[in-house]
């Protein structure tokens, strides 16, 4: 936010990066601080962003841009991805509809335009832009990244701040490679104990969104902590720091640790040989301090979480998959009856009616939630030797995890299933590439977002975890997967 | 933009929670180029039925909500997607401001770039509004220098970022504010090379794949 009061520059105060060290801090305090160019009297602060990546929907932003003629300040730490508008299927046929041809084409030609590094339809690596960065290193712990698309908190999972711009945000981005912001509060997340076999970092994040509501976190930045969190997967803190905006959150983040560095090493981008090693230990030192105070403490015991689905057209519509549906009669509120009401009656479902009493038509496995090799594993092990009931489409989180999952067999073990074995993009999520969900037509998809029409006009999401999308899959209706799974495997 | 002090005129009541921006505008829709205008697409799918004819009873359907200027909604306006098509939707429809108890955080943002006024009232005096707007909409005023909000003789007050309210009302523009601090950015990237040299990326190394 601009800080300014008159026509001239005021308001400064030094780069508290300078003071390092006085007083206890969060991770998110140090990210936060070591970024900060400019500190506005009216709190808004002028940010340095180190990672800027753009999608076809950036055109907006590069449109702004030639309006005011300015060149990209730093190609260099700008990269573009095609992802939104890419079709997953006959790729070398080129893309059918001229208007989002148009779109892909006009990325290709703002990016040659200001010399920004494209990860194309035709790059092995090209991918989903929030599973290519960290794929890549790109992402690292510490950095402040941005991208106008919301599922930015993803690449928190590494230890920096990571957040959603819009057009206007990403045409500063692009001319300055700075940001104004407001500092949002700070809260703390902490999971304690172990995950039941079936239960994974979708249900944390359904069950903390259903609890808090979509906009529990708004104002926050959260900082999942706790022993539950730090024996996630690289992939599982992807899955929990994505959804973080589900609940309204402005980012989501996880101290860099062993696994994170782990994950990184010898990824492209990271740095390499004993710059990697300088590197963390710089990055351990971002670690929450010991005294240091948080604004909000949630905590929750990953004991009770079990699988969990969503049955309405919010995020917070979640609950565990062995419960009824709400009835707009026993609501607390006359808004959130209306709520229920018009939730259930534009996912054609009824009051009290069991969640394992919905029949499903379709699945999609993928999106920046749930595509990377992880998922796919999980989704697989369910499918193993089995049909689907429905027919469906699994596409990748990137060319990579694709070809991945192609050594590792799994696309046998979908295909075999029934499902349809696709290219990489955002695909079903956004339905704004071809692939959409059919009107009235019922889908489980391990994706981010139930809103009405989201997966395309009419179409109707529960949102669930990969297993849980592959337990709806060969039962054909929304089920418990815990029966299901293979011996004693978490998944 | 437009110095942005005060928005009169017709305000429609929209008493819907969480309107993500999906809702505002379905991302079919945002291949458009701007310049043919972004206000046919406003809550399209909400508003029009799969012929494409309006859906009798939705608010703005209502008999003069098309000039609407305000709009009132429930709580967590513009959350999901940080599509600032949304906001494209709101303002090419005519819409200058939105009262709602909650925004949506990069929604906010994006409103404040665009020249439209995002508002946060209390729960209570939402759905005060959204009572007396019943049925159809009114003229009310929202005035930016005093925060407040009139609908007849009844005045209610709304809170918004302190940055953000002068930044509309004086209808600045980021880029070029951020121009001005040129050396400090400048010394910031100096300085930053030497605490963090690991941030900036080199050349790609072959990898582990």
């Amino acid at each position: 936010m601009a800080c300014i009061t008159s026509n001239t520059k005021f308001c400064l105060s030094v780069n508290p990066a300078a003071v390092d060290g006085m007083s206890p801090r969060t991770l998110f305090d140090k990210v936060w601080h070591s970024h900060e160019i400019v500190h506005g009297e009216e709190g808004g602060s002028l940010l340095w962003v180190d990672r800027h990546f753009v999608h076809e929907g950036s055109f907006h932003a590069f449109d702004r841009l030639a309006q005011r003629e300015s060149p990209v300040a730093r190609p260099d730490l700008t990269f573009a991805v095609a992802d939104h508008y890419v079709p997953t299927r006959n790729r070398s046929d080129g893309i059918a509809d001229p208007e989002i041809r148009s779109v892909v084409d006009r990325l290709y030609r703002n990016t040659r335009r200001h010399g920004i590094r494209l990860f194309g339809l035709e790059d092995p690596r090209q991918g989903i832009v929030h599973v290519l960065g960290p794929e890549q290193g790109l992402t690292l712990p510490g950095l402040l990244t941005v991208c106008g698309d919301s599922h930015t908190s993803t690449h928190g999972a590494f230890g920096g701040v990571a957040f959603g711009i819009g057009a206007s945000e990403v045409a500063h981005v692009l001319a300055t490679q700075t940001l104004w912001q407001r500092k949002p509060r700070r809260m703390r997340m902490t999971i304690t104990g172990s995950l039941a076999p079936g239960s994974t970092a979708k249900d944390i994040a359904l069950t903390w969104i259903s609890r808090l509501g979509a906009d529990g976190a708004r104002g926050y930045a959260i900082e999942y902590a706790g022993d539950t969190v730090t024996s996630l997967s690289m992939e599982g803190r992807m899955t929990l720091c994505n959804l973080s905006i589900e609940g309204g959150a402005r980012c989501g983040m996880v101290a860099p640790d062993a696994v994170t560095f782990d994950y990184l090493r010898g990824r492209p981008w990271a740095p390499s040989g004993d710059a990697f090693d300088r590197a963390c230990q710089a990055w351990r030192a971002l670690a929450t301090d010991a005294e240091a105070e948080f604004d909000r403490e949630v905590t929750l015991d990953a004991g009770d979480i079990v699988p969990t689905v969503t049955w309405g057209t919010s995020p917070e519509d979640a609950l565990p998959v062995d419960g009824r549906l709400p009835d707009p009669t026993r609501a607390r509120d006359s808004a959130t009856a209306e709520h229920i009401a018009d939730a259930l009656s534009y996912m054609g479902l009824r009051p009290g009616q069991r969640i394992t009493d919905i029949t499903i038509d379709r699945v999609f496995i993928g999106s920046c939630t749930n595509a990377r090799i992880e998922d796919l594993e999980a989704a697989a092990s369910i499918l193993r030797g089995r049909r689907s009931r429905v027919p469906g489409m699994v596409s990748p989180g990137s060319t990579l995890v694709k070809r991945q999952a192609e050594a590792r067999g799994l696309d046998v073990v979908f295909r075999s299933a029934g499902l349809d074995w696709v290219d990489s993009g955002c695909s079903m999520c956004v339905a704004m590439n071809g692939d959409l969900l059919p009107p009235g037509e019922r889908c489980a998809s391990t994706t981010n977002r139930n809103f009405k029409g989201r997966q395309g006009p009419g179409g109707r999401t529960h949102l669930m975890s990969p297993v849980m999308v592959a337990a709806a899959a060969v039962t054909g209706h929304l089920s418990d997967v815990r029966p299901l799974l293979p011996d004693r495997e978490t998944a | 933009m437009t110095p942005l002090l005060r928005v009169e005129g017709p305000a429609c009541p929209l008493g819907m929670a969480n309107v993500d921006t999906d809702q505002l505008i379905p991302a079919r829709f945002m291949k458009t180029p701007r310049e043919q205008g972004y206000g046919r697409f406003l809550l399209h799918d909400l508003r029009f039925d799969d012929r494409g004819d309006p859906v009798a009873g939705f608010p703005l359907n209502l008999p003069g909500a098309q000039a609407s200027r305000i709009l009132v909604a429930r709580r967590n306006f513009g959350g999901g997607s940080s599509r600032e098509a949304a906001v494209y939707a709101l303002v090419d429809f005519g819409i200058r401001c939105v009262i709602a108890p909650s925004f949506g955080d990069i929604f906010v943002a994006n409103a404040g770039n665009n020249g439209l006024l995002p508002a946060r009232v209390d729960e209570t005096d939402c759905e005060d509004l959204l009572e007396r707007l019943a049925g159809t909409p009114r003229e009310m005023c929202v005035n930016l220098e005093t925060r407040t909000i009139t609908l007849e003789n009844l005045t209610y007050t709304f809170g918004i970022d302190p940055g953000l309210r002068h930044k509309l009302m004086n209808g600045w523009d980021d880029i070029d504010l951020t121009a001005r601090y040129g050396d400090e950015i400048a010394a910031f990237v100096r300085r930053d090379r030497r605490l963090r040299p690991w941030a900036e990326p080199g050349a790609p190394t072959e990898g582990k794949r």
